[in-house]
């Protein structure tokens, strides 16, 4: 049976634990979606722009200098990097922007943590002539300066969150408390596959172009699926773009990155499939980090795609029924990746996707040289090289927030 | 006591033909002591029943008001646990129903069938969950009920007739009807149409019902009176105490009182 189930559940996780008053905007929501899932003029406008607007589909490169260096199985490079605006999240964007316009709001809202979602929405925001704003916490808006002129060159207004932990789990807080206000003429566009029932669905069905594309192009290219897919995990959504088409191709392991940040027991991490328990927060239940009381902890990681103390509940649900394997990766060991792909393809990967090349190094060695690996190479790393670049002239001493 | 004790409240001032009035406080803000001798003298000024609001580091319902009491509650070292033990301490001197409101996490974490029955220990009457919606309430309900122990649910302006229905007909002690759609603050206008919203609410519910979030000066409380059964006064009161301190939140209780 696919998953989710009619109320939104994968397996324990999932649902929707929100406010009163937006239950029946999700509803709405929901109905809309259901909707366009099966119109094809709907569809055809979407595959319009995904081709015509954010260049897809995108390459699957053969990373054979990667793959030699490793020592074990054949690398492949899902370029989600060169999708326009520079990571996957374009996809999403344009999916529920397009889905915003045909419900008649007038007004997109969205929460950005390193600027990459933020800059998506913005994008499409421009295009489609919506009015829009983007909640960024305060900490954040100092870290990724870049992104946030981006978003206001776009025509987007930025607002600063100063409450908590000033990051990305309160930039969302703050996106809600909006939508509570605005329910009437605004559409929450939300980043990833986290949050109440509809949007993990949504969101990885929109994503979910990315490992369809890559079963084509893998098919054509070596006329046999992929042995292992690996892909870093904030939220879950590159992640459930690239594995949701390969869930029933049982021969096919799929691989999660999470951020180790400075290991999972300095506790300065963002690991909450490895390292937190299963809770509720900003809408759905999933593996959450949480102090004994309940309370949410701050996640860190060195990149600010990852460090969200919650993952989706698809990805929760893969972990528990063990069709994925999650592991974490620290800052050290992205750095490290982030280096060496920049240096054996040419290719500098975001920090985000750094933590997935990190893991494919790890399992390489492993590997029987015939064994076929997909990374997914989220997003480009020319927003990050500013801090690695401080981060290098520290002698490879990481700071964080 | 739970369920019955908030139900003869409510018997009590309507014979006496005045509305109950409900007031929120952030628990362990600025220290659980505070907050105990708190209850007592808003007990004492007039004050029907009490919410107790348990510190949550993600408050999403919440406006800046409360979310600021939250964080400095917690930062004081308050939890869900010696919330409860507070209220047991205080059942031994007071018998105004007392109600927690609490985010939906704090309350897994802590287990809900050990939950409900700590709450039916200490005297804690029911509990409100801001972001449970009907459809996950389930659980939590049937954990309550075991000991009589109120399960408050919120409507929304925006609630359809069809959801307020199912929600109606599983709520006990009282519906809480939010007077807006949005988070908790002052508001200097509520421009919900608050006579047919409660007529709604009242055409599938004989339980009592009690309106809040945006009310903060008598005057609102008063013009909104007429058609429910309770007030819920909530940021004005935390706001008052942190800026003004107990004697001005104790002014204002009694104000809001006479108000209604």
């Amino acid at each position: 049976m696919p998953l989710p189930d009619k109320n939104g559940y994968f397996g324990v996780y999932g649902g929707r634990f929100v406010p009163e008053t937006l239950m029946p905007a999700l509803e709405e929501l929901e109905t809309a979606y259901y909707e366009v899932r099966e119109d094809q003029s709907f569809i055809n406008n979407l595959q319009y722009f995904l081709k015509n607007y954010a260049g897809r589909e995108t390459p699957l490169h053969y990373a054979e200098n990667l793959s030699k260096r490793l020592g074990g199985g054949k690398i492949y490079l899902k370029r989600e990097d060169l999708n326009h605006t520079g990571s996957h999240k374009l996809n999403n964007a344009l999916g529920q922007a397009l889905l915003a316009r045909r419900m008649g709001k007038k007004r997109l809202i969205a929460e950005t943590g390193a600027g990459q979602h933020g800059v998506a929405t913005a994008t499409v925001a421009a295009l489609l002539g919506i009015e829009c704003e983007v909640y960024m916490g305060a900490e954040d808006i100092q870290r990724q300066a870049l992104n946030v002129f981006r978003m206001e060159l776009l025509g987007t207004k930025v607002i600063p969150v100063h409450t908590g932990s000033a990051t990305l789990k309160d930039a969302i807080n703050e996106a809600m408390r909006d939508w509570v206000t605005n329910v009437d003429n605004t559409y929450y566009l939300l980043g990833s596959v986290v949050g109440a029932h509809p949007y993990p669905m949504m969101v990885r069905d929109f994503q979910a172009v990315i490992g369809q594309e890559v079963k084509e192009q893998i098919l054509a290219q070596e006329g046999r699926l992929p042995h292992h897919l690996i892909a870093c995990v904030g939220g879950g959504s590159n992640s459930m773009g690239l594995f949701y088409p390969f869930l029933e191709d049982a021969g096919v392991k799929m691989w999660g990155a999470e951020a180790a940040g400075r290991g999972l027991s300095s506790r300065e991490h963002a690991a909450s499939l490895s390292a937190g328990r299963p809770g509720v927060m900003q809408g759905s239940y999933g593996y959450l980090m949480q102090d004994k009381d309940g309370q949410v902890e701050v996640a860190y990681s060195i990149s600010a795609g990852l460090d969200h103390p919650a993952v989706g509940p698809e990805p929760s649900y893969l972990k528990d029924s063990g069709r994925a394997s999650y592991l974490a990766i620290s800052d050290e060991e992205a750095l490290e990746a982030f280096r060496l792909l920049s240096r054996c393809e040419g290719i500098i990967p975001a920090l985000e996707s750094s933590h997935a090349v990190a893991l494919a190094v790890q399992l390489a060695p492993q590997l029987p040289n015939d064994e076929i690996m997909v990374i997914n190479i989220s997003g480009r790393g020319d927003k990050d090289v500013q801090q690695v670049a401080a981060i290098m002239e520290q002698g490879g001493v990481i700071n964080g927030h | 006591m739970g369920i019955s004790r908030i139900a003869d409240t409510f018997v009590a001032n309507k014979q006496a033909g005045r509305k109950s009035l409900i007031v929120y406080i952030s628990a362990g803000d600025p220290s659980l002591k505070a907050t105990a001798s708190l209850v007592k003298q808003l007990s004492a000024a007039g004050a029907d029943i009490i919410e107790l609001g348990v510190p949550f580091s993600d408050p999403v319902a919440d406006g800046p008001v409360i979310q600021a009491a939250s964080y400095r509650a917690l930062a004081a070292g308050a939890s869900l646990s010696k919330i409860i033990q507070m209220a047991s301490a205080l059942r031994k001197e007071t018998q105004i129903p007392m109600v927690l409101m609490s985010y939906y996490n704090p309350l897994l974490r802590y287990g809900l069938a050990n939950l409900a029955a700590d709450m039916d220990k200490a005297g804690v009457d029911g509990l409100i969950v801001p972001d449970l919606p009907w459809e996950e309430s389930q659980p939590l309900r049937e954990a309550l009920a075991r000991y009589q122990l109120a399960g408050i649910p919120l409507i929304a302006p925006n609630t359809p007739v069809p959801r307020l229905i199912r929600i109606a007909a599983s709520a006990s002690g009282f519906i809480y009807c939010v007077s807006l759609t949005g988070v908790t603050g002052i508001r200097q206008n509520i421009t919900t149409g608050i006579q047919e919203y409660m007529e709604r609410v009242r055409a599938v519910s004989d339980l009592p019902i009690g309106v809040g979030f945006g009310i903060g000066s008598p005057e609102q409380a008063s013009s909104m009176a007429p058609f429910c059964d309770g007030i819920i006064v909530g940021s004005a009161v935390v706001h008052t105490l942190y800026e003004e301190g107990e004697a001005a939140v104790i002014k204002l209780v009694k104000r809001l009182k006479q108000a209604i």
